[in-house]
């Protein structure tokens, strides 16, 4: 099977070790991965901030990028959920008729990676090596907009080596929301410090995610009060094995 | 972008602004303690009965759908049945009054009770009241209005606001209403602060306003067109004791109260309970059509900016909101920012949608801006209002007005040079080639610790890694190169 990496913007330009590991699992599973280097951005940030306008033309792009591909898979919810949800409704408000059905078209095939995995696989053991206490963050775009629901813990229970401790109040936001994070800085901090103490809380030494936006500010945040608790990838978690293990250095932050 | 010229809410009259902008309001809240305790305290319990009650009904999400297009329907069709209305409560005995905003709506309720030369008159909890300020315009007037929901007497004799719709006094605890009580209550005497010892004396202060007055204010939360019926949900009674005992009642209601039929109150008188107070029925409904014998009654149909949120069709579904406060509740911006940063009588997710819309996004443009879009408030509204996508709308609202206003504005220019890199593949390759420079920033700790302006925002709290010495799409090519050495060795 061949299948498009949508790789993200964030992940493309400041967190390539989410990216290499999402191609290292998918090659291991026999996947043929292929990255068409037009995509850059989904257009979630521009139009979550009020720029559609500015969008427009990303979303074209990224649509275009991904026209000929059959499967098209992101390791982010995020970003997966501004494909199905939002891109065709930017089309929709600029009166491109052609977009909208571009968009539509491509829409369902554009799969989160947990999704891609356990239904379009047919996974849920990858084979992979993480002996670590992990808990897991489910992001509000996964969780709410995708419905990713218990594919991401699945995989996770299946990892080898690997304990799964649960999240007290898990499905609250990180306090991220993308540019909230700059423009209401203090209540988005108030909701991470109340994040970091539920993290704290497990005793994990990982805490994971489908979202490296999440990651970011949850590790941002980990590392700025001195916590030794990494924030790790799914993707880097599922890619790791015995013989190629994760390594610290590929933390978040 | 204003459409179609409809006018929006009157400026500076009534309580759907503050003064300062969502971050700068949220801070009072954010730093204090005892108000973050009492918060989340709060609506984790609610939030929790809430689900429970919810979880008991296996067609939920049939009453759901009902309700919203129960709602659709009435706001497509707002002309005629607002008609139907006022033509069935006229029929039996009522006056009705049109309001095209607070100030209208002020002055018709000032006057009907000036006619009756009173200087006090009772009040049924409601929001459309607050909504227009009629307290405040009463008071100029020398009518003293009296509220009879308990948390809206605790907040009216501290002199405060309400910062939450269902639970107007979220943010106080029990031992500040005791000293409010012996504050502000002269027959209250010695009081503990047990519950039960502080309802007792607001009973017992409410009683006597009961029984003297003769003008009662109330709000609406159904009215239905096909009988003229008025319907008001409470848990206290002491809404039931002012629309029955004074000889006048007044009730103010936005016109998207309505619902069309008697048996559409079926799907409503379910969701709203579960929805607010987590109950499967509320103890007291109180139903009533015009004029009852003996009594003056008159309804005053409030405008007040809901005709231009109407006018959006990406907005407009804000109108279906029949003020459950669930999105409050399951809200974690609200739960730490408090109900009084949002300024307006409406706080929450949905107050974010709909203040801005009443008033105007020029007014209360912060607003949309406040939610994560973690998209908790969708998943509980009970009739279904997306709200997280009606931010972002609104958000390009708020912009557009800006850009026509012609404000200067780095954020616009910052977004649209990113756009602009972002929709070449080669400027953008090249960009985060570039982005290799920022390196050095973070060249002491291993990571950054600061940033100037705005992203000091992000870094007063949180790291952020240095960029990586290769973008995954150079790495990429790097990759492809080495995997087809033979096409790389021709010239």
């Amino acid at each position: 099977m061949r299948v498009a990496l949508f790789v993200t913007c964030l992940a493309d330009g400041l967190l390539p070790e989410v990216a290499k590991a999402t191609v290292r699992l998918l090659e291991r599973l026999g996947v043929e991965v292929a990255v068409p280097l037009e995509q850059s951005c989904c257009g979630q940030l521009h139009i979550n901030t009020g720029y559609p306008k500015d969008a427009l033309p990303l979303v074209r792009r990224q649509v275009t990028a991904f026209e000929d591909f059959e499967h098209v898979v992101s390791p982010s919810g995020s970003c997966t959920a501004a494909v199905r949800h939002q891109q065709a409704e930017v089309a929709r408000e600029f009166g491109d008729e052609g977009l909208v059905a571009a968009s539509e078209a491509l829409a369902p095939r554009v799969f989160e990676l947990s999704e891609f995995l356990v239904d379009v696989l047919g996974v849920s053991d990858v084979g992979a090596y993480f002996p670590h206490r992990v808990t897991y963050h489910p992001t509000c775009h996964a969780l709410r907009l995708l419905r990713v629901g218990d594919r991401p813990l699945r995989l996770l229970q299946a990892v080898e080596g690997l304990e799964l401790v649960e999240l007290d109040d898990a499905e609250t936001c990180c306090g991220f929301g993308g540019t909230f994070a700059l423009k209401n800085p203090e209540v988005s901090t108030a909701m991470l410090d109340d994040k970091l103490a539920r993290i704290g809380g497990t005793g994990a030494a990982v805490c994971t995610a489908g979202d490296a936006s999440c990651l970011l500010h949850i590790g941002g945040g980990l590392s700025r009060r001195g916590s030794s608790v990494a924030a790790v990838h799914l993707a880097q978690i599922l890619a790791a094995t015995r013989t190629e293990p994760w390594r610290a250095a590929q933390a978040i932050v | 972008m204003t459409f179609l010229g409809l006018p929006t809410a009157s400026p500076g009259v009534g309580g759907l602004s503050g003064d300062q902008a969502f971050p700068d309001a949220a801070r009072a809240a954010l730093h204090d303690p005892q108000l973050r305790r009492n918060l989340a305290h709060a609506t984790s319990t609610i939030r929790a009965k809430r689900a429970r009650a919810v979880a008991e009904l296996d067609d939920w999400a049939q009453l759901r759908a009902a309700g919203a297009a129960i709602k659709d329907d009435v706001l497509a069709n707002l002309d005629r049945y607002l008609l139907q209305l006022e033509a069935q409560v006229t029929a039996r005995g009522g006056t009705v009054h049109w309001a095209r905003d607070a100030a209208e709506a002020n002055r018709i309720v000032t006057g009907l009770i000036q006619a009756k030369a009173v200087t006090e008159v009772v009040k049924v909890k409601s929001m459309a009241t607050q909504e227009i300020g009629l307290n405040e315009a009463l008071e100029r007037a020398g009518i003293a209005a009296v509220e009879t929901d308990l948390a809206e007497l605790i907040v009216q004799l501290a002199g405060d606001r309400p910062s939450h719709i269902l639970v107007p006094a979220i943010h106080l605890n029990r031992s500040e209403i005791r000293d409010i009580f012996a504050r502000r209550m002269p027959d209250a005497g010695e009081l503990s602060d047990e519950p039960a010892a502080l309802a007792e004396a607001a009973r017992r202060h409410l009683r006597a306003k009961f029984l003297t007055s003769t003008v009662a204010i109330s709000g609406a939360n159904f009215a239905v067109a096909e009988t003229g019926t008025l319907a008001v949900v409470e848990s206290e009674g002491n809404g039931r004791m002012c629309l029955t005992l004074p000889s006048t009642l007044i009730t103010v209601m936005g016109i998207e109260k309505i619902v069309p039929t008697w048996r559409d109150l079926e799907v409503f008188l379910q969701l709203l309970p579960r929805s607010s107070t987590a109950e499967r029925m509320n103890p007291y409904t109180s139903m009533w059509a015009g004029a009852t014998e003996g009594q003056d009654f008159h309804l005053v149909l409030l405008d007040n900016g809901r005709t231009a949120t109407l006018a959006d069709p990406r907005g407009r579904a804000a109108l279906r909101c029949i003020r459950c406060s669930a999105c409050l509740n399951v809200c974690p911006v609200y739960e730490r920012a408090g109900g009084h940063a949002y300024g307006s009588v409406y706080p929450g997710p949905i107050g974010a949608v709909l203040s801005p819309q009443l008033t105007g996004v020029g007014v209360n443009a912060s607003l949309p801006f406040a939610s994560s879009l973690c998209g908790a408030c969708l998943d509980v509204c009970p009739v279904a209002i997306d709200i997280p996508s009606m931010l972002v709308h609104l958000r390009s609202r708020v912009v557009e007005e800006k850009r026509r206003q012609h404000k200067l504005d780095p954020e616009r220019a910052g977004l649209h040079a990113l756009a602009w890199l972002m929709r070449s593949p080669g400027r953008w390759t090249l960009a985060l080639r570039t982005a290799r420079l920022g390196r050095v920033l973070g060249l002491r700790h291993g990571r950054i610790r600061w940033l100037p302006r705005p992203l000091q925002a992000w870094t007063d709290s949180r790291d952020l890694p240095r960029p990586p010495a290769q973008s995954f799409r150079d790495w990429w090519i790097h990759r492809e190169e080495q995997a087809t050495p033979d096409e790389q060795a021709r010239p």
